[in-house]
């Protein structure tokens, strides 16, 4: 009988385990990275300018938009994705030729240890409260001529006066999006580029008026410079 | 509490009026200098990179010429509603008209201040 009994405690103990760690994780990033990061969307009921005052992009979502694999390789590793900072105003000073970006003022991402980078984010991939925006969306990743994409990404759709699409190439006041398809779930690419205000009614992405095959043409773009070679 | 709570809101209210008062310099901050520059000259950070330069908000003498009504629909529309670049974003669906409004008035300022 005692035999039995501390048989079950030790069973009830190591069930225990994993549903402690991961409260302990979710209390890690509330404090190593809630300073800086939201993690739940009640910004989205302040004024506007919140987002001048945003010390980092939300992540309250990030179940519903990174690659967990990305999260675990970039926690280690974490490089720069948005060549003017998170707020590019506050990152801006005056150059010969006009505004330039200044890069001394950004600061480098603290990183996580590898086992941590994989608590971190399992946990991270918990926060989905936008299923019901993944769950509409149509996208199924296709494929298109690189000229063809690049033309529909520059001069048709203006989308490079924002966006690098390839390393130096393009604007800086975006994320840069060669390596959106590593960073990004598919869905999620499309579900942005057809209505980034369903996101985040305080992005400074302009919203247009781009029909669904044009956004799915889009995102096959982001695919295709942004795929691993095999 | 009670006390806390109105203390509270007195400071919100005060906020709000002072974000009302420049809030077409705070959304031409947010939204518009990327391109357009921080002195408002077409020099934003995004400029070297773009095909079209973004228009010069300082330049007395094109942006006269353009009604109120014009800029507000090359803002809320974007530059192909006015067979301009599409680099000149559709607006409309972040910027609510009051907004827009607030951009046209902070336009007027950043070119014409000089009269
Ligand atoms: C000092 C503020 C700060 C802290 C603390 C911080 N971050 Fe960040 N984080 C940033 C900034 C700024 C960026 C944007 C970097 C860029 O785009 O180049 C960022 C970007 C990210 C991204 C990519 C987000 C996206 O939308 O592209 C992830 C994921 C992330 N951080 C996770 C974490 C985690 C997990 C922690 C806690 C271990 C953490 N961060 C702590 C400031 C911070
Ligand atoms: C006026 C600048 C601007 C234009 C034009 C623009 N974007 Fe963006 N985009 C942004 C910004 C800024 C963000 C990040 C959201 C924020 O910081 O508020 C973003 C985010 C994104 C994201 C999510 C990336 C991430 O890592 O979070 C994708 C995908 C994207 N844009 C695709 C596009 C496509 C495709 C186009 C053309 C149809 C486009 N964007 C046009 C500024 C722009
Ligand atoms: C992605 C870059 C970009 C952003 C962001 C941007 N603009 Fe522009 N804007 C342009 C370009 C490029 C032109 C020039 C278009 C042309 O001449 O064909 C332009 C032209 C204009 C014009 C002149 C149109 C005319 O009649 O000549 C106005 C007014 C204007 N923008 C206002 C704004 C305002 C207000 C904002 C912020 C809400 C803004 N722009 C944000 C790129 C941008």
């Amino acid at each position: 009988m005692k035999h039995l009994f501390s048989l079950g405690v030790a069973a009830m103990l190591a069930a225990g385990v994993p549903g402690a760690a991961k409260a302990d994780t979710a209390g890690d990033v509330q404090q190593q990275c809630g300073t800086c990061h939201a993690l739940t969307h009640d910004y989205a009921t302040l004024g506007i300018q919140e987002r001048a005052e945003r010390k980092a992009p939300p992540l309250d979502f990030a179940g519903n938009k990174f690659q967990r694999a990305w999260l675990v390789s970039w926690l280690q590793n974490p490089t720069r994705i948005r060549p003017a900072g998170v707020f590019p105003p506050a990152h801006v000073k005056d150059g010969p030729n006009g505004d330039v970006v200044d890069a001394a003022s950004l600061a480098e991402h603290p990183a996580v240890p590898a086992a941590q980078a994989d608590a971190m984010a399992d946990y991270l991939m918990t926060l989905k409260p936008f299923d019901d925006l993944i769950k509409a969306e149509t996208y199924q990743p296709g494929t298109i001529a690189k000229s063809m994409g690049k033309m529909n990404f520059g001069k048709f759709k203006g989308c490079d006066a924002c966006h690098q699409d390839a390393p130096n190439s393009g604007g800086v006041s975006g994320p840069e999006l060669y390596t959106a398809w590593i960073r990004l779930q598919p869905a999620f690419i499309s579900a942005y580029i057809a209505n980034p205000l369903a996101w985040d009614p305080h992005t400074l992405m302009p919203k247009g008026d781009i029909k669904a095959d044009a956004v799915h043409k889009l995102a096959d773009y982001l695919k295709v410079i942004g795929e691993k070679q095999p | 509490m009670k006390k806390l709570l109105l203390a509270a809101s007195v400071l919100a209210v005060g906020a709000v009026a002072h974000a009302e008062g420049d809030r077409g310099a705070q959304l031409y901050t947010m939204y518009c200098t990327q391109c357009h520059g921080a002195h408002g000259n077409g020099k934003g950070i995004n400029a070297a990179h773009m095909s079209v330069q973004p228009r010069d908000h300082s330049d007395i003498k094109e942006m006269s010429a353009r009604t109120d009504d014009e800029l507000f629909k090359v803002i809320q529309q974007g530059g192909k509603s006015v067979n301009k670049s599409v680099l000149m974003p559709i607006w409309g669906g972040n910027l609510t008209d009051d907004d827009i409004h607030a951009l046209v008035g902070h336009l007027r300022e950043l070119c014409c201040q000089k009269d």
